[in-house]
């Protein structure tokens, strides 16, 4: 049992609604019942109501996996790495403060770092995750490249990062716009009489329009 | 006298709600499910396809239905967690009769003694005061059969003509607008027809919390180059990145699509073929227009006239386009005109009735479509029949077994039942799907209409917050417990099918209602045996009208994923986009495409007036009010999933810093708004996301944190929607 290759998960965070569905159905998931792995989180709320989903990126050199003194993080074949083994696993939290992502969380009640694990009772079997199945606005999708090249021609799959001078690669793409521009805006900035203008916003993005 | 028989907190306590939360088989990864059923869910008008998993007749969780072509698996975090309603604490699984002696308020009293109680009750009053004495009040989340049922129920086995729905407050606008302009009310287009429409306009809809699997379609339609322009006074999520963000003012919608279509004529981007062959009145509408000048449209509107100009441009210039509303330009005094000023922008430009050339309403309810098509409304008979035409009564008497006149003639909206019961007119009423305690505006008056009945019944699966007055409850079924029909947001009859068998003494909602006619000992037409015999007879009902399901069958639906009405024969495949060429319509028998016996589509004058109640300096402040992702309507489900509450525990008063600043406010800081009906103190949210002149609480939640204690029943004249998009308020700090 292993994830096939041709699958890839995509995040497309320009399509996300903040509706917390990928948040609900995580905990659905089989190999961690109960437990929601996922992140949503607003950017700015005050100013935005942007949201960004945060699945565990797996990474080709997982930092938490270097990082972990037990050794206790595995990395399937497949290129799925795993939540943290409990017998060997020492609650220790060095993975948790590594993640240059954010991602695997420290369950005290189990002394036991728990992670997104792309649903590997499902992906193993050729099914798809549970937060990218119920996904209602497409932000987190799971199929084949072609599929989404095809499919969303505005946007590109980037799977290198940068954090100071670690460069890295990970199996789970980000969707970048081709064309990106300034988002936020205040709402007077399209009214009648009353735009305001504060620092970082645009005072009409209806410029953009081409 | 139907008054709380005991103290809020006491019935709190003791009937919930509580927060139901994963456990048991429903943690347990190891278990095997007796079987999967595919249904759908049981909240949104987009009725996602899902598939609930079953062990010892409990449903223990659920699986994504990829293969229903709707939604492909994909749901709102509702859908995901609304499983959890199942195996509920709260669950009503006896009957219940007030007792104010009893620690709860009421006692568990055996179904059947509870049957002839109500029966009773019925005879006594309608003895006494005659037949129109007792009401019915009904919902637009029962299956289409069960809506059938109550509008025969009512007329047939009660002979009171007052019987109407929750859908008073939710599709009304949008229906009576259609049948004005198209002569039928159903969204005109299936939602693929979004995916390739150059503009899509999205006018008062928080279509990514309110139908959040929407959203996909219109992302889509941008990936393949689609503009999108939202109508709002709020950047909600589907807003955020929208080509054209036109902040309307609350109540303001006529204005600006009249002023969008005086820019239409100025530039001439019309289609005058499509006007002159297949619509009337366009003169005088555009006569009416003219006084819309941009100037003055974003003077009333309080949008930018640039803005205005580019929403023009690029829906006058576009070669396809979809065009959807919701309660946003609906829940109005107004609601009928902002929903004809939208029609009239889309007939100008003569996109509709082709392939992603598109115009549909955006509906609330799981069968918000279904549940207002066989005779629940006041006014209205099965196949969307009207009960003062001579024509339609005979042919529903026939149906129904009875002479034309014992049918009753219309009753009234629901509000108005409220306001005959604060007069004493009504004097008893059963109440399903419905929880107006919490959803009808200025509840505090609904609270002391409720108060004065004599005998009310409530048929519920928990002890809502309007079930707290009953003096006998009846337990009915949920969602999973029944089987039936709904027609979703494209019109499409789709199939609900039961996961598991009602717990305890609770019963099918039509069973409740047969029990209930043959205790009063009027059987007539109220013996069925199944959903299926009462959907044979609604096929026979609705042949030859408008919403005619003459030709669908269970088996149809289950072989094609639903079947879009009007579907005449059983060889007739349904009718997924209305007003093509050689689409079947009976009243216009090929003279043209739209509903009326020319064929041809009305244009319809669409005044401006301001809203019922608009700001002065006592009450300086627009309130407005809708929903959010995690909950659902008057929350007598969504309050009772623990996951859902969570999510968002309680409402919350959104407003803009600038607005804040004057009253200093900060964000958390808890606010008091005030109407001239009732007040209310929640923590402010401050947030660049709406306009300033406006504040936004959502109105899912009852009593003290309920948002429509402030809201008014000013109702448009036409539709008798509420108006519960704008009221005036006044806010402090707390």
């Amino acid at each position: 049992m292993s994830v096939p290759a041709q699958f890839e998960f995509f995040v497309d965070p320009n399509r996300c609604i903040g509706c917390q569905s990928c948040v609900a159905a995580c905990s659905e998931c089989d190999t961690h019942k109960g437990h929601s792995m996922i992140h949503l989180q607003y950017v700015q709320r005050p100013i935005s109501v942007q949201t960004v989903p945060v699945v565990c990126m797996h990474c080709d050199s997982p930092t938490c996996a270097e990082v972990c003194p037990a050794d206790a993080i595995k990395r399937t074949d497949d290129g799925v790495v795993q939540t943290a083994r409990k017998p060997r696993c020492i609650a220790c939290n060095n993975c948790v403060l590594a993640c240059p992502f954010g991602v695997p969380k420290m369950e005290v009640e189990y002394s036991l770092m728990m992670k997104c694990d792309m649903c590997y009772d499902r992906t193993s079997v050729g099914s798809k995750p549970m937060c990218a199945s119920v996904c209602p606005s497409g932000a987190l999708y799971y199929g084949t490249r072609q599929e989404i090249e095809r499919a969303r021609p505005r946007s590109e799959p980037v799977n290198q990062f940068r954090f100071g001078n670690q460069l890295i690669t990970t199996k789970v793409n980000m969707m970048v716009p081709r064309d990106s521009g300034i988002q936020h805006i205040d709402v007077t900035a399209a009214m009648h009489e009353e735009a305001v203008n504060p620092a970082g916003m645009l005072e009409n993005v209806f410029d953009e329009i081409g | 006298m139907a008054t709380l028989p005991k103290e809020q907190d006491v019935l709190i306590d003791a009937y919930g709600p509580h927060l139901n939360r994963m456990e048991g088989l429903q943690l347990d990864t190891g278990v095997q499910p007796d079987k999967v059923v595919n249904t759908h869910c049981c909240f949104c008008g987009q009725q996602c396809g899902i598939q609930l998993k079953v062990k010892d007749n409990a449903v223990i969780g659920f699986e994504p239905w990829y293969a229903f072509p709707f939604n492909k698996g994909m749901l709102c975090p509702k859908g995901v967690k609304r499983y959890l309603q199942g195996s509920h604490p709260d669950r009503l699984v006896t009957a219940l009769e007030r007792d104010p002696s009893s620690d709860t308020g009421f006692r568990p009293i055996a179904y059947d003694e509870a049957i002839r109680k109500v029966a009773a009750a019925i005879e006594r009053i309608q003895s006494t005061y005659g037949p129109n004495a007792f009401g019915v009040l009904s919902g637009a989340s029962l299956t289409t059969e069960k809506a059938y049922l109550m509008g025969k129920f009512a007329r047939v086995c009660l002979k009171t003509k007052y019987i109407d729905y929750n859908g008073r407050l939710c599709m009304v606008s949008a229906g009576a607008a259609n049948k004005k302009a198209f002569g039928i009310d159903r969204a005109a287009n299936p939602w693929s027809d979004i995916l390739n429409a150059e503009v899509v306009v999205i006018a008062g809809s928080n279509t990514a919390e309110c139908a959040p699997i929407t959203t996909n379609y219109v992302w889509q339609a941008r990936e393949n180059g689609g503009k999108v322009i939202v109508v709002d006074p709020r950047i909600t999520p589907i807003a955020r990145t929208a080509d054209v963000f036109l902040p309307v003012k609350p109540g303001r919608d006529v204005a600006l699509f009249n002023g969008i279509l005086q820019l239409m004529i100025e530039n001439d981007w019309l289609d005058h073929d499509f006007i002159e062959n297949h619509t009337v009145g366009f003169e005088a509408v555009a006569e009416h227009v003219k006084q819309w000048t941009p100037k003055r449209t974003a003077e009333v509107t309080g949008v930018a006239e640039k803005s205005i100009r580019q929403a023009a441009e690029l829906w006058g210039q576009a070669k396809t386009s979809f065009l959807m509303h919701a309660r946003g330009i609906e829940h109005h005094s107004h609601g009928v005109e902002n929903c004809l000023s939208t029609i009239n922008i889309v007939l100008a430009s003569g996109r509709i009735g082709r392939e992603f050339c598109a115009y549909g309403t955006v509906v609330g309810q799981g069968n918000g479509q279904g549940g207002r098509e066989h005779g629940q409304k006041c006014d209205q008979l099965p196949g969307w029949r009207d009960i003062g035409n001579t024509a339609h009564r005979e042919y529903i008497a026939g149906v129904w077994g009875v002479k034309p006149e014992e049918i009753p003639e219309a009753g009234v909206d629901c509000y108005e039942m409220m306001r005959k019961i604060d007069a004493g007119e009504i004097k008893g009423l059963l109440n399903i799907c419905f929880n107006p305690k919490v959803s009808l505006p200025d509840n505090a008056f609904v609270t002391r209409a409720l108060g004065k009945l004599e005998f009310f019944t409530v048929i519920d699966f928990f002890l809502s917050e309007t079930a707290q007055h009953a003096d006998i409850v009846l337990p009915g079924s949920l969602h999973e417990e029944d089987e039936g029909v709904v027609a979703q947001v494209e019109g499409r009859v789709i199939k609900i099918n039961k996961a598991v068998d009602p717990p305890g003494d609770a019963k099918e909602d039509w069973r409740v209602i047969q029990d209930i006619a043959a205790a009063l000992g009027r059987t007539h037409g109220m013996t069925f045996n199944t959903p299926r015999e009462i959907f044979d007879e609604l096929r026979v009902a609705s042949k030859g009208g408008v919403a005619d399901y003459f030709g669908i069958t269970y088996e149809k639906i289950e072989a094609n994923n639903g079947i879009c009405w009007p579907c005449p024969s059983e060889d007739h495949p349904g009718t997924p986009r209305l007003f093509e060429p050689d689409s079947w319509n009976p009243i216009a028998k090929g003279a043209g495409p739209f509903y009326f016996p020319d064929g041809k589509a009305r244009f319809n004058v669409a005044a401006y007036r301001p809203p019922a109640e608009d700001v002065d300096e006592e009450y300086p402040v627009i309130l407005t009010t809708g929903r959010v992702v995690s909950q659902f309507l008057s929350g007598t489900q969504t309050r009772r999933i623990g996951p859902l509450v969570d999510q968002y525990p309680e409402p919350r008063i959104e407003i803009h810093p600038k607005l804040a600043a004057k009253y200093g406010i900060a964000d958390g800081d808890l606010v008091t708004a005030e109407s001239r009906r009732g007040d209310v103190t929640l923590k402010a949210q401050v947030v660049t996301t709406i306009r300033p002149d406006t504040i936004f609480i959502p109105y899912h939640w009852p009593g003290r944190k309920s948002a429509n204690q402030l809201t008014i029943a000013a109702q448009d004249p036409v539709s008798k929607i509420p108006e519960y998009k704008v009221c005036a308020v006044r806010i402090r700090k707390a």
